[in-house]
C-alpha cells in the first residue's frame, strides 16, 4: 500500500498551514504553553506551589464570570453589567449581617443567607437585562449598559461608598478555604467549567443557546423559546457575576464599592474573544474562554513579575486581544 | 427549511416612508420637548440662581468634552458601529496636552488632537481593512490607550505648566461665549454640514442602512469607515485638550467610562444603534438635557430636602437611560431585532 496520502507530506506542515488549520483555542492553548515554558525558564519562583495558588486563586474569578460571558456571547449578546453586579452582591453580603435582627446574627442562619441572597439578587438583576433584551427589543449592549451606568451606584448607596469591614471566618472561607489545599474558588471554577461545558455541548439548553446565537429568527420558527432562553442566559450570567462578587469580598475580608468587579467585563470579554468564541454567536467554546483567561492572567503575570510598567502591560494585552481576534477571522491566517 | 421563508415580507418602502420621518420627527422633536420641560422645571423649584447666565454657561462648558465625544460617537453609530475607545482617548490626549503645554498652546492642543487622531486612525484600519468587528476594536485599543496613557504620565497626572498659555483654552470668552462651547457649536456645525451635505455623510448612512448593498452599490466602505473612526478619535483628542485645559492637568485615569456616557446621549437624541438614521443635533439635545438633569440634581442636592447622596447619581443616571430606551422601543414600531454589534 503507497501512502500517497498528501496530507501527510513534510511540506503541508508548514508554519502557515497549521496557523490556518488550528482553531483559535488550539492556537491560545499553544500560547499559553509557550508563555508557561518561558516563565518556567525565566521568572524565578514561578514553579512553586505557591505562585500556582496565588495565580489560580486570582484567575478563578475572572473564569467564573467569563463562563457566563461565553454563554452570553454564544447567543449572540453581551452582558456589560457583570461588574456592576459583582459590586451589588459584594455590598449585599455585609449588609445582611448588619441588619440587627438576632437571627441573622447567628451563623448557622446569617451566613448561608449572606451567600444565598446575594447571588440570587444578582440573578434578579440578570433577568431584568433579560427582560429589557426579549421584551423591548433592546440591543444587548444598551439594555445591559443600564446597569452597568447605574449598577455600582446602587452598590455604593448599599454601603454608603465606605469600605465595609466583613471579617466573618465562615464566609472568608469562599475566598481562603483550602480543602486538601486547593482554594476553594479553584475548587468552585472548575466545577462551573465543567458543568458549563458539559452544559453547552450536551443539553436542550445548551444547543438553544447556539442556536439563537447562530440565527435567532430561525431557531424561533424551529420552535425554540427563545424569549425563554435568552432570559435564562442573562440570570446565569447575573448568577456567576454574584458569585464572583462575594469570592472578591471573601479574599479581601471587606466589600468596597469602588473596587469589587472593577473592568470585570473588560476582563471577562477579552477571555472570551482569546478563548476562540466569536462575537458573531453561534458558536462558543467554555474550555477555551478558560484557556483564554489563564493566558491573558499569565501574560498580566509575566509582565508584572519582569517589573513592566502598569501601562505598557495593558498595552501588551490589548495587542493579545487583537492579534487573537485577527487570526480568529472567516478567512483567517497570513497573507 | 427554504432560505427566503425566513425572511419577514418586504415592505414598499414609500408607504412606510411617511410614518418613518413622522416618527423619526416625533423622537427629534421629544428629546427638545424634554428639554424644555426639565428647564422649566429648574427655573420653577430652583429659580434665579439656576437660570443665570453664570450657571448655564458653566453648565454648558463642562459639558463640551461629553458633546464632542457624542458627536464623532453619532457618526460611528450611525455606520452601525460603536467607538469604546473614546475615553481613554481623551485621558491620554489630555496628558499629552499637559505634557507639552510648556511649548505653548498650539503645540499641545496639535498634540493632543494628533494622538487622539492617530489612535483613531488604528481603529479605522483595523475595521476598515482587516475586518476586524469594531466592539472589539475598540475595546482593545480602550486598553491600549489607556495604557498608553499611564506610561507617558508615569502613574500620575501631570500637570500643566503654570507660565503657559495653554489654560486660554478654557478661559477665553467670545462676547458672552466661553471659547469651548464656541468649539463644539462650530463642531456640530461641520457635523451637520458633512453628514446632510456631503457625499461622505450619505455614504455613512447608507452603509449603517445595509452595508452589504452599500458595497454592492460601489460605495467606498473601507474609506468611510476609516474616515468615521479618525474622526471619532480626533474629536476625542480635542476633548482631551479642552479637560486638560480646565483642570490644568491632565491625569491617566480620567474619563473613565465616558463613552458610555456619549453612547446614552446618542442613545438619548434617538439616533437609532442598528444604524442608517440619526441627526447630530438632536445628539447635542441629549448631550444638554443630561448636563442639564445632574445641574438639577446638584441644586436639589443644594436643598438638602432629600437626601440624595452622590451614588445615587449614578443610579439616577442608569435609571435615566432606562425610560429613553424604554420609550425609544415603544415610539419605534419599526425597530428591529438584530444582532448585538
Amino acid at each position: 500500500m503507497a501512502s500517497t496520502t498528501p496530507r501527510f507530506t513534510s511540506g503541508s506542515l508548514s508554519l502557515p498551514d497549521l496557523v490556518r488549520k488550528s482553531s483559535q483555542t488550539q492556537r491560545a492553548l499553544f500560547a499559553l504553553i509557550l508563555l508557561s515554558i518561558y516563565n518556567a525558564l525565566a521568572t524565578t519562583n514561578f514553579l512553586t506551589l505557591a505562585t500556582l495558588r496565588v495565580n489560580l486563586t486570582q484567575v478563578a474569578t475572572i473564569v467564573i464570570v467569563a463562563v457566563g460571558m461565553t454563554y452570553v456571547i454564544g447567543s449572540g449578546g453581551i452582558d456589560l453589567s457583570v461588574g456592576a453586579l459583582m459590586a451589588i452582591s459584594g455590598a449585599l453580603a455585609p449588609q445582611i449581617f448588619d441588619s440587627q435582627r438576632a437571627l441573622l446574627r447567628s451563623e448557622w442562619i446569617g451566613i448561608p443567607l449572606a451567600i444565598v441572597i446575594p447571588i440570587l439578587v444578582a440573578g434578579a438583576f440578570g433577568y431584568f437585562n433579560g427582560y429589557l433584551i426579549t421584551k423591548f427589543k433592546i440591543q444587548p449592549i444598551i439594555a445591559t449598559l443600564v446597569l452597568f451606568l447605574g449598577g455600582r451606584g446602587i452598590a455604593k448607596a448599599l454601603s454608603n461608598g465606605n469600605l465595609v469591614e466583613f471579617n466573618k471566618p465562615h464566609f472568608d472561607y469562599l475566598g481562603t478555604g483550602r480543602p486538601f489545599g486547593i482554594p476553594v474558588q479553584v475548587i468552585l471554577m472548575i466545577v462551573i467549567v465543567i458543568v458549563a461545558a458539559w452544559a453547552l455541548r450536551s443539553t436542550t439548553f445548551g444547543r438553544y443557546v447556539l442556536a439563537i446565537g447562530g440565527n435567532e429568527r430561525a431557531a424561533e420558527l424551529a420552535g425554540v423559546p427563545v424569549t425563554r432562553v435568552k432570559r435564562q442566559i442573562y440570570v446565569l450570567s447575573g448568577l456567576l457575576a454574584g458569585l464572583a462578587g462575594l469570592i472578591v469580598v471573601a479574599i479581601n475580608t471587606s466589600n468596597d464599592p469602588y473596587q469589587v468587579g472593577q473592568d470585570m467585563e473588560l476582563d471577562a470579554i477579552a477571555a472570551v474573544a482569546v478563548g476562540g468564541t466569536p462575537f458573531t454567536g453561534g458558536r462558543a467554546t467554555v474550555v477555551g474562554t478558560l484557556i483564554g483567561a489563564f493566558f491573558i492572567h499569565q501574560v498580566r503575570y509575566t509582565l508584572i513579575s519582569h517589573g513592566v510598567a502598569d501601562g505598557t502591560t495593558r498595552m501588551v494585552i490589548a495587542g493579545a486581544i487583537l492579534v487573537a481576534v485577527l487570526l480568529q477571522r472567516p478567512k483567517a491566517g497570513w497573507r | 427549511m427554504e432560505a427566503g421563508e425566513l425572511r419577514q415580507d418586504a415592505v414598499d418602502p414609500s408607504a412606510t416612508a411617511y410614518s418613518k420621518v413622522a416618527s423619526l420627527w416625533l423622537r427629534g422633536q421629544g428629546v427638545l420637548i424634554a428639554l424644555i420641560l426639565v428647564f422649566l422645571f429648574g427655573a420653577w423649584r430652583y429659580g434665579d440662581k439656576f437660570t443665570s447666565s453664570f450657571n448655564i454657561w458653566s453648565m454648558l462648558k463642562n459639558n463640551t468634552y461629553f458633546a464632542l465625544i457624542a458627536l464623532g460617537m453619532t457618526f460611528v453609530i450611525m455606520t452601525a458601529g460603536i467607538d469604546l475607545s473614546v475615553g481613554a482617548v481623551v485621558a491620554l490626549s489630555a496628558v499629552t496636552a499637559a505634557r507639552l503645554s510648556p511649548h505653548g498652546l498650539w503645540v499641545a492642543l496639535a498634540a493632543a488632537i494628533g494622538i487622539g487622531l492617530l489612535v483613531g486612525a488604528i481603529n479605522g484600519g483595523l475595521i476598515a481593512v482587516f475586518k476586524v468587528q469594531p466592539f472589539i476594536t475598540t475595546l482593545a485599543m480602550l486598553l491600549a490607550a489607556r495604557g498608553a496613557a499611564l506610561n507617558l504620565s508615569h502613574n500620575a497626572s501631570v500637570s500643566v505648566d503654570y507660565a503657559s498659555n495653554y489654560k486660554e483654552l478654557w478661559k477665553t470668552e467670545i462676547g458672552p461665549v466661553p471659547l469651548p462651547v464656541a468649539i463644539v457649536i462650530v463642531a456640530y456645525i461641520l457635523g451637520s454640514i458633512t453628514l446632510n451635505l456631503t457625499r461622505f455623510g450619505r455614504h455613512i448612512l447608507a452603509i449603517g442602512g445595509n452595508e452589504e448593498a452599500a458595497r454592492l452599490a460601489g460605495l467606498p466602505i473601507d474609506r468611510t469607515l476609516f474616515f468615521v473612526y479618525l474622526l471619532s478619535g480626533g474629536l476625542a483628542g480635542l476633548a482631551g485638550a479642552l479637560l486638560a485645559a480646565q483642570g490644568n492637568t491632565g491625569s491617566p485615569i480620567a474619563a473613565v467610562g465616558w463613552e458610555l456616557t456619549a453612547i446614552a446621549a446618542v442613545v438619548v437624541g434617538g439616533t437609532l444603534l442598528t444604524g442608517g438614521r440619526g441627526s447630530v443635533w438632536t445628539t447635542l439635545v441629549g448631550v444638554v438635557l443630561l448636563g442639564l438633569i445632574f445641574n438639577e440634581l446638584n441644586f436639589e442636592r443644594g436643598k438638602g430636602i432629600f437626601d440624595l447622596t452622590q451614588y445615587w447619581e449614578e443610579v439616577i443616571r442608569g435609571l435615566f437611560l432606562l425610560i429613553v430606551i424604554i420609550l425609544q422601543a415603544r415610539l419605534t414600531s419599526t425597530a428591529r431585532v438584530t444582532r448585538t454589534m
